[in-house]
């Protein structure tokens, strides 16, 4: 089985937030939530980069951790999803996660922050796949139809990469040996305890 | 003819121009320690040595998102698995054990004069409210606190993951609700007791004849005896530390960022558990740990002589205050 993770490629991520809008759209993420976000580091000055996160599907996971109900589990693909019928939104998983991902439609609202929402990179939940179940509490499961995330997929720089973490390693290297230089593959010591040598 | 040299004039020129950008052209891409400037970039570990964490900017509206990684949530995390279920675990499992072995070796304190009969009102209808309105509410905030910590261990295997969720949402319910009428009946017990519970000299004699309660003496007390008045201040300043913190984390952005909000869960787990192994104490000697003490808090009138025995400064107070007319017949059985 493949070990899926993200890598966004900072070199060539230019910002155009396409896989936020399409996040939104393939999904229907309610209101005031993003699964995804490109974050601007060192805004208008020299070197700046930026990257597009997400939930990283951590090894290890954070989130699964300290959730007091034990809502999550991690798929045969190193997927971390997480079941809407058991969540009680006590917000544990967001103050944990390193990555910002878990959000909840009602922040603020008197403690009943609602069922925790992130990112199932394109895997839906525990329902049966790709059900309307499935879809309205989770949106589409591409990775059900054979698909990858549908972010990396249109990201139109190929900055964005999903899938087999190996293979994109791979494709990482083989970018960064080629063009001279690159700035790291955000977020990988966090998520994956391991960084990619170049 | 003027306008025949005019075009060769500009045709020598731009061939100048050619030759001048063929030759400079190769000697800027291959001079020597030249930096190519889209390959200087930030990089992440650059980064973490000098912050803990990364900030940017986003465009979406949530401005919140532009947090890039935060790792405090795996300090967090440890605390949270480990660090918090160990100080729980040791005060309060320490707490029962410490009060059985009390029990078994010392015994209940029992009324060495006997009872008089006469009682007096020790604590008015008032008094008895706020002290039960934050006590019921106490146990069903600590039931719940520590389900959210020790539920998945303990109760989840036992009952199952959907009657566990259940429990867990109505816990959290009461938890976010309960809360207001606890840290009510903590301002009015701030108030109501704040001028018997200021320490005293007494409070030193009490503490060094180990309150009657080690020894067999009974030391003088005013109202409160210093093992009340600790009692009086966890309440009062645990209790301000849990509501402040966890009111931080109902309204969620609105004091606190992700890192006050860590920090309000840590502060709020650590006092809450410190608590409730205080209150564990609290309760064994208001109940089964000494004799005619429950009644103080349950008809709210005491025996007269109990009253004497461990709060006789009070009794006195009380008596020259008012004669003997606070202090009733009742018929002897
Ligand atoms: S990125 Fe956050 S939500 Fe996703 S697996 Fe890691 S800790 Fe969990
Ligand atoms: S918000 Fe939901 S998923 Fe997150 S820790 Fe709490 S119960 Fe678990």
């Amino acid at each position: 089985m493949a070990r899926m993770k993200f890598l966004c490629d900072a070199d060539r991520c230019i910002e155009c937030n396409a896989c936020v809008t399409a996040c939104k759209n393939e999904h229907d993420v309610p209101w005031g939530i993003n699964r995804r976000r490109v974050v601007t580091i060192n805004d208008g000055k020299p070197g700046e980069r930026s990257v597009s996160m997400a939930c990283m599907h951590c090894t290890d996971a954070p989130c699964a951790a300290v959730c007091p109900v034990n809502c999550f589990y991690t798929t045969a693909d190193g997927v971390v999803l997480h079941s809407k019928d058991l969540c009680i939104g006590c917000g544990y998983c967001f103050y944990a996660c390193p990555f910002g991902a878990p959000q909840y439609p009602r922040v603020g609202n008197f403690g009943s922050r609602g069922k925790m929402d992130k990112c199932t990179f394109c895997a839906g939940g525990p329902e049966a796949d790709s059900t309307s179940a499935e879809y309205v509490k989770y949106g589409s499961n591409r990775l059900a139809e054979g698909k990858l995330p549908l972010c990396a997929e249109m990201c139109s720089t190929k900055s964005l990469l999903a899938g087999d973490g190996d293979i994109i390693a791979q494709i990482y290297k083989e970018r960064v040996s080629k063009r001279g230089y690159g700035s790291g593959a955000w977020g990988w010591k966090t998520a994956y305890k391991e960084t990619i040598a170049t | 003819m003027a306008e025949f040299l005019a075009h060769v004039r500009y045709f020598v020129g731009a061939l100048a121009l050619l030759a001048v950008i063929a030759v400079a052209t190769p000697s800027v891409a291959q001079a020597p320690g030249q930096v190519n400037p889209t390959a200087q970039s930030v990089k992440e570990d650059q980064l973490f040595q000098q912050l803990n964490r990364l900030d940017g900017r986003v465009t979406i509206p949530d401005a919140r998102s532009a947090v890039l990684i935060q790792p405090a949530g795996q300090s967090w995390r440890e605390f949270h698995q480990s660090t918090l279920l160990w100080i729980a675990g040791i005060s309060i499992v320490g707490m029962v054990v410490l009060l059985t072995v009390f029990y078994l070796v010392r015994g209940v304190v029992k009324l060495s004069s006997g009872k008089a009969g006469r009682t007096i009102l020790r604590f008015n209808g008032f008094e008895r409210f706020i002290h039960w309105m934050t006590a019921t509410t106490f146990i069903i905030l600590a039931i719940s606190g520590l389900n959210l910590t020790f539920g998945k261990n303990l109760l989840l295997p036992l009952i199952g993951p959907e009657a566990f969720t259940a429990f867990s949402q109505w816990g959290k319910y009461a938890h976010n609700y309960l809360s207001f009428p606890f840290a009510i009946g903590v301002f009015f017990i701030f108030i109501m007791w704040i001028k018997d519970n200021i320490p005293n000299s007494v409070d030193v004699e009490w503490i060094k004849q180990g309150g009657g309660i080690v020894g067999k003496k009974h030391p003088p007390a005013y109202r409160f005896n210093a093992g009340q008045k600790i009692v009086y201040w966890i309440v009062v300043l645990g209790g301000v530390a849990v509501a402040i913190s966890g009111y931080l984390l109902m309204f969620p952005f609105y004091g606190t960022g992700i890192a006050g909000m860590q920090l309000a869960q840590i502060i709020h787990g650590i006092v809450g558990v410190l608590m409730i192994a205080a209150m564990l104490a609290h309760i064994y000697i208001g109940t089964i740990g000494m004799e005619g003490a429950f009644d103080a808090m349950g008809s709210g009138e005491v025996d007269v002589n109990w009253a004497k025995e461990h709060h006789k400064l009070w009794v006195d107070e009380e008596m020259g205050k008012t004669g003997s007319t606070r202090a009733r017949m009742t018929p002897a059985e």
